[in-house]
């Protein structure tokens, strides 16, 4: 049986240090092919090899039998490989079809684009693929799903026969999420190879048929999904045996201490009304653009609501600045540690020291040592993996990029801890310990309110849960009393 | 991703720890090169006369950058910082010359007003273009090309396009007197480069300004004001143009309508060489200062070896251009 793409004794090192040590893979045509592994396992070297990014030290990559030598992005496409990658690079000034057919747009006479003939292959290709997207809307007019489709369909118009999806669901919902699914589905009957790649296990045991498994740089074992279940699966991704996967030791009380009432911010949000318990999770469930981070940006400041009130402990509170809800013992960890969340060119140390700095400072100049304590108690606390406290953040892995996020607030001691979707993009071994994090800190009498889109952590860490949908509440729901099937039927 | 391979380092040092000392003090030991080459092919450069000379050249382009430097690290620029030079010198020295015609009424008046007074308008010309850039959201290149355009007309209008000559030898010191043999305005640079280093690297303004250049929108949900540190960053800049300015004037003896034409791209230049970043966030005050020396000290040598300052030009532009180009290679190439 001859396979689509064949990979065997793939390796890559940087310096010295080993980044793949043993890559293989086998796909076959017709597939949806899971490559499941934490962050650190190899995974994006793996890909960036296939795309013709790095060149390996050693291993043989073999398409239809055949043995491949890719020095480029463009040699990896010619031989029929296309990777979608997480983070879009669309022109948004363009519309689809020239961001579909950049580089190679149908020339006409004197040296002009064929305008016409590009936007006809473009809606062709589209409509073939059953998206709904015109050719000639421009690209920063779409959503992030329909970006993400766009590159499916650029990636199809090169006729790949092995596509590759790196997290193509972390941006976009969970109905996002099913459109691109149906037409994953579409391309497997045509008989392409799809390898995608997930740390979202739910999706790859509803999408994928097989998977490989990488960790350490080197891959552990693959396998039909139909023959393993999810705590397997995750013990070949962690190498070490995982209980549970939430962790929930709190028990809230009935005392409220984040009172919200009819918060409204025009054309974002609308009559919004909830309240946090002490000692409760509180899960805030919806789609992508459903006005889920806008009450956050409400509560903390970073945006005016037109209506509403905010009680903390039963007094009416006005925030107007992100300093005044810090004031009032509110912490907020951002939905995209990158944009929001860091300064990437500052060290582990400052980041985590970034939101305290008036504390630190009591006379202007800053209290050196205390930053270093404060620093030290945080990465001890978290289990930040960083080889110095003054080493760029921006070396350290996804999950712990992420516990420097949340280091940063716990440093302030808060009382309501808001989370905008914690665990995005962390592997299943940091996910955990950000899950113990946050019941712990419930556990000890914290305030959580946590925006989430994947169904399963919402289910596992809430204690209850308010379901948004187009800027509205849908509805406040105890863990007890729903499931997933009721959770997407009620946000769509 | 980069890490040094220790296995294939050769001598005293890993290629890692090689690595992280050129990028650390890559610029020093640049600078150091230069004057090494500079005191063996002329003798006379490693004088005393000389080198105080060169640090004289030095202060007023020195205290400009480090203004710059703030501004910079806010992911700002500052091109009015030249003609803020010509009218602060100008308005100051209005205040403190002997001359009956261009002086203002009451003129000479003590010579700490004459300070104050430049002080102010260097400060005044910062915050006008801090609140447009800060306020309005108005992008820095503009806001202080306008500001670049109507200091030097406001520098026009107040003098009547003439300079201000025979200031009173107290404000003359600044510019030419001298504490220990040690010239006054490199002692100013000095205490400027001092303060400045403290501010940066030790209080929580200096971390406040690091923040928002690496990151607005974290330091914002981090509950820093952003609005006021890239308010504060321009009126520091304005305030040390307006130092500047008047040192320039009190060197010369008379302030003149055109003075500082283009001190900005020397100010930027020496910046950039420095190693920060003009996407803000990165970059140190000592590498600024370490930059003005090496403008300095090539000016000077090449003047010594009797190279036309046509050149000196030529070569202070590929300057520029190559550390941009090794700091370039630095963060992203490897």
């Amino acid at each position: 049986m001859e396979f689509l793409l064949e990979v065997e004794g793939l390796k890559k090192s940087f310096g010295g240090v080993a980044a793949l040590r043993e890559g293989r893979f086998q796909l076959r045509a017709g597939t949806v092919h899971a490559l499941c592994g934490g962050n650190g396992a190899g995974k994006s070297t793996f890909l960036k090899i296939l795309m013709g990014i790095f060149k390996r030290d050693a291993g043989s990559i073999r398409r239809r039998g055949k043995d491949v030598e890719f020095a480029s992005p463009a040699d990896a496409l010619a031989s029929g490989i296309a990777i979608i990658e997480q983070e879009l690079s669309p022109v948004p000034h363009m519309t689809v079809a020239e961001n579909i057919y950049l580089g190679r747009e149908p020339s006409a006479r004197f040296g002009g684009i064929d305008f016409r003939a590009m936007n006809r292959s473009a809606q062709k290709l589209l409509d073939d693929l059953e998206f709904d997207i015109r050719a000639t809307q421009y690209m920063m007019n779409l959503s992030v799903a329909q970006m993400q489709l766009v590159e499916i369909a650029k990636a199809l118009s090169h006729d790949a026969e092995v596509i590759f999806m790196d997290e193509p669901t972390s941006a976009i919902g969970e109905r996002e999420a099913q459109h691109l699914f149906a037409a994953i589905r579409r391309l497997q009957a045509q008989g392409r190879g799809i390898v995608y790649v997930s740390h979202r296990l739910s999706e790859i045991f509803q999408i994928a048929d097989s998977y490989t498994v990488f960790r350490d740089g080197a891959y552990v074992g693959s396998g039909a999904l139909a023959d393993i279940d999810r705590p397997n699966l995750i013990r070949m991704i962690v190498g070490r045996e995982l209980s549970e996967e939430y962790i929930k030791t709190n028990t809230p009380t009935l005392e409220t201490v984040l009172e919200v009432t009819a918060l409204t911010c025009p054309n974002k949000i609308e009559d919004i009304s909830f309240c946090a318990r002490k000692g409760e999770i509180f899960g805030i469930y919806g789609l992508m653009g459903a006005g889920r981070t806008e009450i956050f940006n409400c509560l903390f400041g970073l945006d005016k609501p037109s209506a509403g009130s905010i009680k903390l402990d039963g007094a009416e509170v006005s925030i107007s600045r992100s300093a005044d809800a810090m004031a009032l013992g509110l912490a907020l960890v951002t939905e995209d540690r990158k944009l929001t969340g860091l300064n990437l060119s500052d060290s582990v140390r400052a980041n985590i020291c970034m939101a305290s700095l008036p504390e630190m400072s009591p006379a202007f100049a800053m209290d050196r040592p205390r930053e270093a304590q404060a620093s030290r108690d945080m990465r001890e606390k978290f289990q930040i993996k960083a080889a110095r406290d003054t080493m760029p953040v921006s070396g350290l892995s996804g999950g712990n990029q992420q516990k420097v996020v949340l280091a940063k607030w716990f440093l302030r001691n808060p009382k309501v801890l808001l989370l905008d979707e914690p665990t995005r993009g962390v592997d299943v071994g940091a996910k955990r310990e950000i899950y113990r994090i946050i019941s712990d800190f419930a556990a000890a009498g914290g305030t959580v309110v946590m925006i989430s889109s994947e169904i399963d952590e919402v289910l596992g860490m809430s204690d209850r849960i308010m379901v948004m949908r187009a800027g509205k509440s849908a509805g406040i729901y105890s863990r007890e009393e729903t499931d997933a099937q009721s959770l997407v039927h009620l946000s769509t | 991703m980069s890490v040094g391979n220790n296995k294939n380092a050769k001598g005293w040092l890993g290629s890692e720890q090689r690595r992280l000392l050129i990028q650390e003090y890559g610029i020093f030991f640049a600078f150091l090169i230069l004057v090494a080459v500079l005191s063996v092919s002329n003798e006379f450069f490693l004088t005393a006369g000389n080198i105080s000379n060169v640090l004289l050249q030095t202060s007023i382009n020195g205290v400009l950058a480090i203004g710059m430097t703030f501004v910079i690290l806010t992911r700002g620029i500052d091109l009015s910082v030249g003609s803020v030079v010509a009218l602060a010198g100008l308005v100051s020295a209005s205040f403190v010359t002997t001359s009956a015609t261009a002086g203002i009424s009451g003129a000479p008046y003590p010579v700490v007003v004459g300070l104050g007074i430049g002080l102010l308008v260097g400060v005044a010309c910062g915050a006008v273009s801090g609140v447009i850039v800060s306020r309005f959201s108005v992008p820095a290149f503009v806001a202080t090309l306008g500001m670049l355009s109507a200091a030097r007309g406001l520098t026009l209008i107040y003098g009547g396009g003439r300079p201000v000559p025979a200031l009173t030898p107290a404000f003359r010191w600044i510019g030419t007197g001298d504490v220990l043999g040690i010239p006054a305005p490199v002692v100013i640079l000095a205490v400027v480069f001092a303060v400045s280093w403290w501010i940066l690297n030790r209080t929580r303004f200096g971390r406040y300004i690091y923040a928002v250049g690496g990151n607005p929108h974290a330091a914002r949900t981090s509950g820093i004001n952003i609005t006021r540190i890239q308010f504060v960053v321009y009126v520091v800049s304005g305030g040390l143009a307006g130092l500047a300015g008047m040192l320039l004037s009190a060197r010369t003896g008379s302030a003149l309508p055109q003075a500082g034409i283009a001190y900005e791209l020397d100010a930027i230049a020496a910046v950039v060489i420095g190693g920060t970043s003009l996407s803000g966030g990165v970059g140190r005050v000592t590498g600024t200062l370490i930059g003005a020396l090496i403008i300095g000290v090539m000016n000077n040598g090449l003047d010594l070896m009797g190279i036309q300052s046509y050149y000196q030009q030529v070569l202070k532009g590929a300057l520029i251009v190559g550390a941009v180009m090794l700091d370039q290679k630095r963060n992203y190439g490897a």
